[in-house]
């Protein structure tokens, strides 16, 4: 080229307008990305909630709602826990080795009391709620079929310790919130700052 | 007259009007041989436009909030003179719109207008798709009826299985933690204004892509190829008025199948409408069977039938998303020497075949509950969907053309 521009300059000078302008741009998206997470009302409604568990009979499930998503608290009769223990061999992760609960709860039957389980009814597939099914043997989930729950839209199949069976499209156990019992019979959820003892 | 022509000419001086109108109608030169396949890109535009018009008139009483959504739509439905008519014009015309559009994409593949130069004339087209979907994926949650809630939970939730940044970016998605009010009014948005705008710009510049290539046609040969002395293509006809006339017929015949649906069978027993999306929305119970609107269910299917792999969902929400986004490769993929269907050899004919017997196979398992013989069906069809596409560099190679005509050939 003959004529008089100075391209290595032109070229800094366009780079670093180009750069500039970047910054400029990312800093103006950032309100707008930002304003599209939670606000603090959204992030407000996630405070513990109390719940009174002397109601609930043997064997029966109650459903509460917590964080805008069902949870759900079964009192297991004994029969229901002795059940647990006999079909690991058919279940993805029988000793809950995926962290979906709180340490206090990583146990045999993934509760504080052996015979209280509070478990997030959001399946882990893709988020439906699964339908609780504590009948032995029912004609349409099979012969083998122990108490549990089952997740209408795939199929999905959990045992009463909320545990995920093998073949089906649920890759973990259901998630145990965090939990505390305020009293024999006062449950506090979403909050376990006592590591979950009363 | 003369004052009407005087102001014509005030114009032109000042905008290129009559230019325009000759450039993209009187003068507009399409194929002599469009067939039947070839309504289905004026139907769409006709679609787009009644729902852009019945979608204005619901917006003005319908409202955008988790309290009174569900009631504002019973209320279009019972209390608004002839509410009830835009109601069911848009939701049957949502349906519609991806009937028109699954055909006018099949018409491409027939007669490979995806192929050169008219490859990014499909990509432009393959992005309205995918707009289309978002606009009818964000529109189906607003009723806030049972089935908009937890469609709405499902899909987000796919999000949320991409490894490392999925729970966030559903978050992001959500803008709440579960599905909320928050999310309505955000996809109310996107559904009146972002997408919308979006679309009709893009379906602009596909059109001004398309006449600046010019159209495919059945024969797949290239009529500019042969001009006459008046530099317009022998084997062409403006497309005002001709093509204009015999859109308008389809048009017509269009209609009647939009209204019988609209006034016999809005609902189309439950496939347009699903039912339990007349139940409000409850964020406590999942219904006994969910599935999305029969548009989406062939990539549902494949969902389905991709098992969780190290404890992850992911791999099936990759499946159903590149099945989806396939069909941007196909003018790479094909390899063949000739681009309609009419030349083809035997292979390629009985792969496409495979292909619309997947697909429709898809489709209607993905509106059933999931059996392990459904699943088994699902996973072999899944595997002919993207046999179709993976093998194609290979099979359009070896086949057996016929040869090409040098002119049009009549139906």
């Amino acid at each position: 080229m003959t004529d008089n521009v100075d391209h290595s300059k032109r070229n800094m000078l366009l780079a670093a307008t180009a750069a500039a302008g970047g910054v400029a741009a990312a800093g103006v998206a950032a309100p707008f990305v930002l304003s599209l997470m939670p606000s603090e009302r959204a992030k407000a409604a996630g405070a513990p909630i109390e719940v009174d568990i002397s109601a609930i009979a043997p064997g029966a499930m109650m459903s509460v709602e917590w964080q805008g998503k069902p949870v759900w608290i079964v009192r297991r009769t004994p029969e229901m826990l002795d059940m647990l223990t006999k079909h690991d061999a058919d279940l993805t992760d029988p000793a809950s080795t995926v962290p979906q609960q709180p340490e206090y709860c990583n146990n045999a039957t993934r509760s504080v009391k052996p015979e209280i389980l509070v478990v997030l009814g959001i399946c882990t597939h893709l988020g439906c709620s699964p339908t609780f099914r504590p009948e032995v043997s029912p004609a349409d989930l099979g012969a083998n079929w122990a108490g549990g729950w089952f997740c209408p839209c795939h199929g999905s199949r959990f045992d009463l310790a909320a545990r995920v069976f093998k073949g089906v499209p649920a890759p973990t156990n259901l998630i145990i919130p965090p939990h505390k019992y305020l009293s024999e019979t006062k449950l506090l959820i979403g909050d376990d700052s006592k590591g979950g003892a009363a | 007259m003369n004052a009407m022509k005087k102001l014509l000419g005030w114009v032109d001086e000042r905008f290129p009007l009559i230019e325009t109108w000759k450039l993209h109608l009187s003068e507009y030169y399409a194929p002599k041989n469009f067939n039947f396949w070839y309504f289905f890109g004026g139907l769409a535009l006709l679609v787009l436009v009644i729902q852009i018009v019945s979608g204005i008139f619901l917006t003005m009483n319908y409202k955008p909030d988790a309290l009174f959504a569900f009631a504002s739509v019973e209320y279009i439905m019972r209390d608004v003179q002839w509410g009830w008519l835009l109601r069911y014009m848009h939701s049957t015309g949502a349906s519609l719109f991806f009937v028109v559009i699954y055909l006018h994409m099949f018409r491409g593949m027939m007669y490979g207008s995806y192929r050169k130069p008219r490859e990014l004339l499909w990509i432009i087209g393959m992005v309205i798709y995918l707009a289309l979907m978002a606009e009818a994926f964000m529109g189906y949650l607003l009723p806030w009826g049972q089935m908009s809630y937890w469609g709405a939970q499902v899909i987000v939730n796919l999000f949320a299985t991409v490894p490392y940044i999925g729970n966030d970016l559903s978050t992001l998605i959500r803008g709440d933690f579960v599905i909320s009010d928050i999310t309505l009014n955000r996809f109310f948005a996107l559904h009146v204004i972002a997408v919308p705008l979006l679309l009709v710009a893009i379906v602009f510049v596909h059109l001004v892509a398309l006449h600046a290539v010019g159209s495919n046609n059945p024969d797949g040969i290239e009529i500019k190829k042969n001009k006459g002395a008046d530099g317009h293509p022998v084997d062409g006809i403006p497309f005002f008025p001709y093509m204009v006339a015999k859109d308008g017929v389809a048009t017509v015949a269009f209609l009647i199948v939009f209204c019988a649906v609209l006034f016999f069978a809005p609902e189309m027993g439950g496939y347009f409408i699903e039912a339990n999306n007349f139940v409000p929305a409850d964020p406590m119970k999942t219904p006994a069977h969910i599935a999305p609107v029969w548009y989406f269910t062939p990539y549902y299917a494949i969902l389905r039938a991709v098992p969780p792999m190290f404890s992850s969902q992911f791999p099936g929400v990759v499946a159903m998303g590149v099945a989806t986004m396939i069909f941007f490769a196909l003018p790479w993929l094909d390899r063949g020497k000739v681009k309609s269907i009419r030349y083809r050899g035997p292979i390629y004919k009985a792969f496409l075949a495979a292909f619309v017997v997947s697909f429709l196979g898809l489709g209607l398992l993905g509106t059933l509950p999931s059996t392990p013989t459904y699943t088994n069906i699902a996973r072999v069809l899944s595997v002919v969907y993207f046999a179709f596409f993976i093998l194609m560099p290979w099979y359009t190679k070896i086949d057996k053309c016929k040869p090409e005509p040098d002119r049009l050939t009549s139906n």
